[in-house]
């Protein structure tokens, strides 16, 4: 899968969660849970969308390696199949 | 024979507009049985009915503002022979035309309706070849196509309600929230109390059971929290429940109401029902329901009705300490603020835990901060047997 293709799963997964923003003005390093006011419950929402579209499961562990966007990418290429 | 009423919906509500009834004289409704809908300051809400009954008269047209404690409706049971017919002006039927004269149950009335689904095009398995929810989810399935219509006017447009934009939701939201919080300055004389708990082994705990599930199946540290304050009110019952009538009514039930915040502003506080006989799985089921509908506009009356204490959990903003309002008639309020490692020290040692500062806002009228404080206690203790819950 391409970097565009999951960057565009994450925006998905935001979008539903913040339909007022696009996500697509984000900083690539801003923090996208300060920035788009997502609880953990939303969080827990969002990985369980990317648990559904790109089958990844992301451990607890590792929450704190998905703070941005870019670091989200990053963390998800690593792992999608 | 049964009088249905404009709920009260909380403290802040002194009116409601009906806006669709998705039931007709003669139909049979069932305990939980979605049967319309009412509009409040906040939001537009699913009225229920508490037990099986029969639908005698329609009294209140889809449209009207009325007090709470107006009758809306009249129910009789199942065995009452039927009243005679009401004056005209009063019996007027508000289902849709198009549904008249097929049998499907409210619900599946409402579904179909939501999906575009023609009935008369569904087979009803039901009593009598009743149309059902799951015959309209199957035909749903089956990839019936809705019926070729153009976009259905709302239900509010039907009823002659002028739609409301998102500033009118949100002025409605703020001036209901400014009622109910103006009230309880007004009438509760509050006390606070706060304690720091030490979540070091329920937090561990936590993290060992995420650890056996799939993301699906997840807790969070809510829930942990919510079933900690139900156990707890099981030891201290004077601080759930009402002030009403000059006197401390407490509940025996423990119905805990959750402050949801919505993204468009404001917040609604629905109660999950039981909290203290259900397991963390079930809590945490019923918390992410309660939240997608609060936040979809699609609560219950009695999700909004029976909160006996309400939790303020501000866990994910950099907040340490919630000192919260009480939503009356309750007479308490629970407040968690982040967890934030701190120093700590015990047996002699300074360490760093992860701390929870919690709080209680508790009516002086109904308790003192003694009760107050025996709660905090227990609270702590609960907490530090988290695999006990």
């Amino acid at each position: 899968m391409t970097e565009s293709a999951i960057r565009e799963a994450i925006f998905k997964g935001l979008k539903k969660i913040a339909p007022e923003v696009n996500p697509g003005d984000l900083a690539p390093g801003e923090n996208l849970r300060e920035a788009l006011d997502i609880d953990s419950f939303d969080f827990l929402n969002l990985l369980i969308g990317f648990h559904d579209s790109l089958g990844v499961d992301i451990p607890e562990s590792d929450y704190g390696k998905l703070t941005t966007l870019d670091a989200m990418v990053s963390y998800l290429s690593q792992r999608v199949t | 024979m049964a009088e249905y009423t404009m709920p009260s919906l909380g403290a802040d509500m002194e009116e409601g507009t009906v806006i669709e009834w998705n039931i007709k004289p003669g139909d049979h409704v069932r305990r939980g049985d979605i049967i319309g809908v009412v509009r409040t300051e906040k939001a537009d809400v699913d009225m229920e009915v508490w037990e099986d009954a029969v639908v005698d008269r329609i009294l209140a047209k889809p449209g009207e503002t009325l007090p709470v404690g107006a009758v809306l409706a009249i129910f009789r049971g199942e065995t009452e022979a039927k009243q005679p017919a009401p004056p005209p002006s009063e019996a007027k039927p508000a289902a849709p035309e198009e549904v008249e004269h097929i049998h499907a149950s409210p619900l599946a009335q409402r579904i179909a309706k939501e999906l575009g689904l023609d009935l008369n095009r569904i087979h009803g398995t039901g009593p009598h070849g009743a149309i059902t929810q799951a015959d309209v989810e199957n035909a749903a399935k089956a990839g019936e196509k809705p019926a070729p219509e153009k976009a259905p006017p709302t239900a509010a447009a039907e009823a002659g309600l002028p739609e409301r934009t998102a500033a009118d939701v949100q002025a409605g939201m703020r001036r209901a929230i400014a009622a109910a919080m103006a009230r309880s300055n007004r009438e509760i004389p509050h006390y606070y109390l706060e304690t720091r708990i030490n979540m070091d082994r329920a937090l561990r705990f936590l993290e060992a059971e995420n650890q056996k599930r799939s993301v699906h199946d997840r807790l969070l540290i809510a829930v942990v929290l919510i079933k900690a304050v139900a156990k707890a009110l099981n030891e201290v019952p004077e601080l759930n429940g009402y002030w009403k009538d000059d006197r401390l009514q407490p509940q025996e039930s423990i119905h805990i109401g959750l402050a949801i915040s919505l993204r468009q502003g404001g917040l609604v506080i629905p109660a999950i029902h039981d909290a203290d006989t259900k397991s963390l799985d079930e809590l945490m089921q019923a918390m992410s329901d309660l939240i997608t509908r609060a936040r979809t506009g699609r609560l219950r009356t009695s999700e909004l009705t029976d909160g006996t204490i309400t939790i303020t959990h501000l866990g994910d903003l950099g907040v340490e300490t919630v000192y919260g309002v009480i939503y009356p008639p309750q007479v308490a309020l629970i407040g968690f603020g982040r967890i934030i490692d701190s120093p700590w020290a015990e047996n002699g040692m300074l360490g760093i835990r992860p701390v929870l500062t919690a709080t209680i806002a508790g009516d002086h009228r109904a308790t003192d901060g003694h009760r107050g404080a025996q709660f905090l206690t227990t609270l702590n203790r609960l907490l530090q047997e988290p695999e006990k819950l």
